[in-house]
C-alpha cells in the first residue's frame, strides 16, 4: 500500500492558530470562487459571429513587364514554353534574384501525365529551372486537389517534378487554410482560403492545362485558381461563371502559362483516355489571365462569348478577352 | 427544536422548490408559467456546471454566478449541499432511511461504516472533468490562440500545485505534482504539435453532475409521466426516445440506495467529490469534542456520508446530515471550529495510480471519441439542434443534458439524443419532427431563452426571423427540407395531397407547388355518345363517384384541338363535366379520350427554408416522411452550407 495516499490523522487541536490557518485558506478558496466569478462573468452569452472584414492576397503583377501574351506553337513543351517566355523578354523580365515564386500546377486527379488533366511534369519542371535561373532563390510547387492530395500529387507527376527540380511542395493541410473575405469578390466570404503558400512568396506563375470542362465550359488558367479554395467548395458550381471571375479578381498572377500542347477536349476535366485528347500544339504564356483563357478558348473550339466567366472577368477589369488587342508574340518551334 | 428536524424541513423545503421550479418551466400566462420564476436556480448553484463551463469557454454565463455563492458557503461550512440543499441527495437520503428501517443497529453501523471505495466518486470527477481540462491546457499551448488570461490561470494552478506539495502537511502532493506533470506535458505537446484535428474539450459532467441528472430525470420521466392523466402542464403526451436510459440511470441510483443508503452519494457523485476537495478548509467540522466516548457506534448508525463520525472522520464524505450529532447519548459530537478529538482525515483517499489513470484516461477521450469524424465531414445530417444552438463544437462545449430546453419546447420537438453524436451527444438536446406536436414553432425561442450554459444562445425572435436589424443575415435556420420524391403522395403516386405546402409557416412560403396533370391507370377510354355535358362510354368501365371529386379531368385531343375539362361526377358507364366539350372532338364514334388527375407536386426553395419541421411533421407519409428536414443549410455551422447565398 505504499502508494496510498493518507493523511495523517490531525490530533485535535483547540488552539487558535489552526483555525486561523484554515480561516485563511477557507477565505482564499471564497476569494478565487469570487474573482473567477468577477473577471469572469458574461451575462450576454456568445454573440452571431460578426462578419469578417475583407482581407486582400498579395498582387503578384509586375507592373513594368505590361500586359502581354505569346503563343507559340510545336508539340515540344520545353521549347515552346522557352519561345514563349523569351519572346515576352524572357522569365528575367518577371523574375528577380531573390525572388520566392509560388507555382500553382493543376494536380486536382490522380491520374498519369500522359491522360493530361493534370500540369504536365516536364513543363513544370521547366518552369521551375527557369525561375532558378533567373534568380528565385526558392520554388514552391502547390495544389489542393480534389482527389486524394499524396496520389494525386505522386500519381501526376508533379511531386517528382517540383522535388527534382529543387521546388518545393506545399501540401493541402488544414492549418495553412483561413476563412477570408476577399474583397471586390460576390461569393468568396467568409470562406477558407488556401493563403499558407501565399506567405513569404513574392511571385506566382499559374500553370494549366487546357481541358473542357461541363458545367464551366472549360478549365483554363482561372479556373485553375479553383485549388486556392478550401472547404466544401464544389458548393460554388451553384454559380460557377461569377466564382471564376471571382477567383481571377482575388488572385492577381505574375504570369500565367496555359499548356495546349495537348487539349482534353471530351470527358473532362478527368480525361481517362487518350481519345479525349487532341494534339494542339499550342503553349500561351501571358500576363493577362483573362488573355490567356481566351486565346486557349479557341483551342477548345469555343470563343469567349461562349464561356462567360471570360467576359466577366473582363467586366471585372481583370484583363481582356479580346486577346488580339495585346498583339500576341507568336512564335514557332517546328 | 432538533437540529435533524430542522435539517428535514430544509430539504422538504429545498426539494419541494425544485419540484415547483420543474412544473413552473411551463411556457404560459398563469402564475405557475414561466413568468420570471427561476427554474434553473438549482443548476446555476451547482460548481460543477459552473467549472465546467469556465473550463471549456473560459466564461461563466449569466446566472451561473450563483455558484459563487455555494463555493463560499460550501468552503466555509462543508458539504452542507449534500445533507440539506440538494434534491437528488434529497431522493437518496429518503430511500435510503426506508430501506434501513428493516435493519438493525449493528447492521446499520456496518451498511454506514467508512469503504475504501468511495473514492471512486473523485476518479468519477477527474474523468468527466479531465475533457474539459485538456482541452483549457491545450488551448493555452496552442500558439496560435495564446490567451493571457488562461496562461494566468495556468499559472496560478501551477503556484497552488506546487506551494501545495511543497508546503502541506498532508501527501496530496504526490497526485498534484503528476497532475502539474500532466498539464506542462499536455501544454507543451499543444505548443510543439499541431494537435488542434485531435484534441478539444468537451463538457462531459452533465453526465454525472447530480443536479443535470435530477432536472434530466423530473423532465423526461416524472413530469410526462405523472401529466399524462391530468394534463396540467402539457395539452398532450409527451414522448422522448432516449427516455429508457435516463430510466435506468435514475431509477438505478435511486435502487442502489436499497443496498447502501446515499449509495450515488458515497461512492458516484462527481458533485459530491467537488465539495468534499472544496470543504476541506471549512471553519467548522463535524467531530468529537473528546476522543473518549463509550465506542457505542450510534452515532454511525445513521451516518448519512459514511465518514466514520466515531473514529478518524473523514471531512471530505461528511454530508453534515448531523445525525450523529443528534444520536449521540454523551454529546460528544459536535459542529465545531475545532479539528475532532479522534483526528481526521481531510484528503480523499485516493492512490496515484488511480488518479493518473482517470485524468488520462478522461483527457485521452474526446480526441478517441472525435475520431469517428462527427465533427467533420462526417457529420450526422439527422441530427438537427434547436434554434440558436451554438457551432457543433462549442454546443458540446456547454450543454450540460439538463433537459431544460425540451422541458419547455411548447411543441416536444426537442428530446433526449442517444447515440447520434457517440456518447459526446448523450442526452444533449436534438429535434425529432416526427414526434411532438408540431415542429419548431416559428415564433417562439423558449429553448435558448432557458438555456443555462447558452449551448443554445438566447435569441430575440427578430434574430430568429430575421427581421429588423438582422434582415440581412436572415432567419436563423436549422436545416433544409428534401422532399423525398420515391415517397410523396403527388411525386410517386398520383395522390393529391400538398400538406407540407399548407403548413410551411414561412412567408412566402418555402414549399411552393409544380401543377401537373397525369394519367389516371387505365384511363384510356371510349366514347360512344355525348350528351350536353354527359359523355356516355362504350362499356361500363368506370368505378362511380370516383372521378367527381373535382381533382380529375377528362382530355381529349383531336389533331391540333386538345381540350381538358373537369369532371363533376361519374357513373360506371358516364362522366359528367362540367361545362360541355367541343362537339368537333367527337365527330367520329369511338374517340378515345384521357382521365386525367391535376396534381400539385411540393418543392422547396431551399432560400427561404428554416428548418422548421412543421412540414416533416404534418407529412401524412406517417412512417418515413415524404419531406424531411436534415442539417445541411443550418445556421450555425458555415461547413454545412447547402446553397450558395451571394452577398
Amino acid at each position: 500500500m505504499s502508494e496510498k495516499i493518507k493523511d495523517r490523522p490531525v490530533q485535535s487541536q483547540m488552539d487558535r492558530r489552526d483555525f486561523l490557518i484554515r480561516s485563511a485558506k477557507a477565505g482564499a478558496t471564497v476569494g478565487v470562487a469570487a474573482a473567477l466569478g468577477y473577471f469572469l462573468h458574461d451575462p450576454f452569452g456568445p454573440r452571431a459571429p460578426a462578419a469578417k472584414p475583407p482581407t486582400a492576397l498579395p498582387n503578384f503583377s509586375v507592373p513594368q513587364a505590361g500586359r502581354k501574351i505569346a503563343i507559340a506553337t510545336g508539340s515540344d513543351r520545353i521549347k515552346t514554353v522557352d519561345a514563349a517566355i523569351e519572346a515576352l523578354g524572357g522569365m528575367g523580365t518577371f523574375i528577380k534574384k531573390g525572388d520566392r515564386v509560388l507555382i500553382k500546377v493543376n494536380a486536382s486527379f490522380a491520374s498519369p501525365p500522359s491522360l493530361c488533366a493534370t500540369t504536365n511534369p516536364e513543363l513544370l519542371a521547366e518552369v521551375t529551372r527557369l525561375c532558378f535561373s533567373a534568380g528565385a532563390a526558392s520554388v514552391a510547387v502547390t495544389d489542393s486537389p480534389i482527389n486524394d492530395p499524396e496520389s494525386c500529387f505522386s500519381l501526376c507527376g508533379v511531386r517528382e517534378a517540383a522535388l527534382s527540380s529543387g521546388a518545393e511542395l506545399i501540401m493541402p493541410e488544414p492549418s495553412l487554410f483561413t476563412d477570408i473575405t476577399a474583397p471586390g469578390t460576390t461569393l468568396i466570404r467568409d470562406w477558407p482560403v488556401f493563403t499558407g503558400p501565399f506567405r513569404g512568396a513574392t511571385k506566382l506563375i499559374g500553370v494549366s492545362p487546357v481541358k473542357e470542362h461541363n458545367r464551366s465550359g472549360a478549365t483554363l488558367s482561372m479556373k485553375n485558381w479553383y485549388g486556392f479554395i478550401g472547404g466544401r467548395r464544389n458548393i460554388f458550381h451553384q454559380n460557377i461563371h461569377t466564382f471564376i471571375k471571382d477567383l481571377a479578381v482575388m488572385i492577381t498572377p505574375t504570369i500565367v502559362i496555359l499548356d495546349g500542347t495537348f487539349s482534353m477536349v471530351s470527358n473532362g476535366p478527368t480525361g481517362g483516355s487518350l481519345s479525349d485528347l487532341r494534339q494542339t500544339d499550342t503553349m500561351i504564356v501571358s500576363t493577362d489571365q483573362v488573355a490567356a483563357d481566351s486565346a486557349g478558348a479557341r483551342l477548345l473550339g469555343k470563343t469567349p462569348q461562349e464561356l462567360p466567366f471570360i467576359i466577366k472577368a473582363q467586366q471585372a477589369g481583370v484583363g481582356t478577352a479580346d486577346f488580339e488587342s495585346l498583339k500576341p508574340l507568336r512564335v514557332s518551334t517546328g | 427544536m432538533r437540529i435533524t428536524t430542522v435539517r428535514r424541513i430544509t430539504q422538504a423545503f429545498f426539494f419541494a422548490l425544485f419540484l415547483w421550479f420543474c412544473i413552473c418551466a411551463t411556457l404560459g400566462q398563469s402564475f405557475w408559467r414561466l413568468r420570471g420564476w427561476p427554474v434553473n436556480w438549482f443548476l446555476q448553484l451547482d460548481p460543477l456546471v459552473a467549472l465546467g463551463t469556465i473550463l471549456t469557454t473560459r466564461t461563466l454565463y449569466a446566472g451561473l454566478i450563483w455558484a459563487v455563492v455555494t463555493v463560499a458557503l460550501t468552503a466555509v461550512l462543508g458539504r452542507f449541499f449534500c445533507g440539506w440543499v440538494c434534491p437528488f441527495g434529497t431522493l437518496h437520503h429518503l430511500i435510503g432511511w426506508i430501506g434501513s428501517r428493516a435493519r438493525s443497529v449493528r447492521e446499520r453501523i456496518a451498511v454506514n461504516r467508512y469503504r475504501g471505495s468511495q473514492r471512486t466518486k473523485y476518479y468519477v470527477l477527474l474523468v468527466l472533468l479531465a475533457p474539459a481540462l485538456g482541452g483549457f491546457a491545450l488551448s493555452i499551448g496552442n500558439s496560435s490562440t495564446v490567451d493571457p488570461l488562461a496562461i494566468a490561470a495556468l499559472l496560478c494552478i501551477a503556484a497552488i500545485a506546487v506551494a501545495a506539495s511543497q508546503k502541506a502537511d498532508t501527501t496530496i502532493k504526490r497526485p498534484l505534482t503528476v497532475l502539474a506533470g500532466l498539464v506542462i506535458v499536455w501544454v507543451s505537446a499543444g505548443w510543439f504539435l499541431n494537435l488542434d484535428g485531435v484534441a478539444s474539450s468537451a463538457l462531459m459532467t452533465g453526465l454525472l453532475d447530480p443536479i443535470p441528472l435530477v432536472y434530466r430525470s423530473v423532465n423526461f420521466l416524472i413530469l410526462p409521466v405523472a401529466d399524462s392523466s391530468v394534463h396540467v402542464i402539457y395539452a398532450a403526451q409527451r414522448h422522448y426516445a432516449g427516455a429508457w436510459l435516463i430510466a435506468a440511470v435514475f431509477f438505478g441510483a435511486l435502487a442502489l440506495n436499497l443496498v447502501i443508503p446515499r449509495f450515488y452519494c458515497r461512492f458516484v457523485c462527481p458533485l459530491g467529490a467537488l465539495y468534499g476537495l472544496l470543504g476541506r478548509y471549512a471553519l467548522w467540522r463535524l467531530g468529537k469534542k473528546s476522543a473518549e466516548c463509550s465506542q457505542c457506534g450510534l452515532c454511525a448508525s445513521r451516518c448519512e456520508g459514511g465518514c466514520d463520525p466515531a473514529g478518524t472522520i473523514r471531512i471530505s464524505e461528511c454530508v453534515l446530515c448531523l445525525n450523529c450529532l443528534d444520536t449521540c447519548n454523551d454529546n460528544l459530537i459536535g459542529y465545531n471550529a475545532f479539528r475532532s478529538a479522534c483526528g481526521e482525515t481531510v484528503s480523499p483517499d485516493l492512490s496515484r495510480r488511480g488518479f493518473v489513470t482517470s485524468a488520462i484516461f478522461g483527457m485521452a477521450a474526446v480526441p478517441m471519441l472525435r475520431l469517428n469524424g462527427s465533427l467533420g465531414r462526417n457529420y450526422d445530417p439527422a441530427l438537427i439542434r434547436p434554434p440558436g444552438s451554438l457551432p457543433e463544437p462549442d454546443f458540446l462545449d456547454r450543454c450540460i443534458r439538463c433537459g431544460q430546453c425540451a422541458r419547455v419546447c411548447p411543441t416536444n420537438v426537442i428530446e433526449p439524443d442517444t447515440m447520434r453524436d457517440g456518447i459526446e451527444g448523450l442526452w444533449t438536446p436534438a429535434l425529432n419532427m416526427r414526434a411532438g406536436t408540431s415542429g419548431c414553432q416559428k415564433d417562439c425561442v423558449a429553448c435558448g431563452h432557458i438555456c443555462p450554459t447558452a449551448a443554445i444562445r438566447p435569441l430575440s425572435l427578430d434574430e430568429k426571423l430575421g427581421l429588423g436589424p438582422f434582415k440581412k443575415a436572415g432567419p436563423i435556420r436549422i436545416g433544409t427540407a428534401f422532399v423525398d420524391r420515391g415517397r410523396c403522395l403527388p411525386w410517386a403516386m398520383n395522390r393529391p395531397c400538398i400538406v407540407c405546402q399548407e403548413n410551411c409557416p414561412v412567408s412566402p412560403k418555402a414549399i411552393f407547388v409544380r401543377e401537373t396533370f397525369a394519367a389516371v391507370r387505365n384511363g384510356r377510354l371510349e366514347v360512344a355518345s355525348v350528351s350536353g355535358t354527359t359523355i356516355f362510354l362504350s362499356r361500363p368501365a368506370l368505378k362511380p363517384h370516383r372521378y367527381g371529386t373535382g381533382d380529375f379531368f377528362m382530355a381529349v385531343e383531336a389533331g391540333d384541338i386538345s381540350e381538358k375539362r373537369r369532371i363533376v361526377s361519374n357513373s360506371g358507364n358516364s362522366i359528367t363535366l362540367e361545362s360541355g366539350l367541343s362537339p368537333d372532338l367527337f365527330t367520329a364514334e369511338g374517340r378515345k379520350f384521357m382521365l386525367q388527375i391535376r396534381l400539385q407536386a411540393p418543392e422547396v426553395d431551399p432560400e427561404k427554408c428554416t428548418g422548421c419541421g412543421v412540414c416533416e411533421h404534418e407529412c401524412p407519409v406517417s412512417g418515413r416522411r415524404a419531406i424531411r428536414v436534415s442539417a445541411e443549410g443550418e445556421s450555425r455551422s458555415r461547413k454545412h452550407s447547402l446553397l450558395l447565398r451571394q452577398s
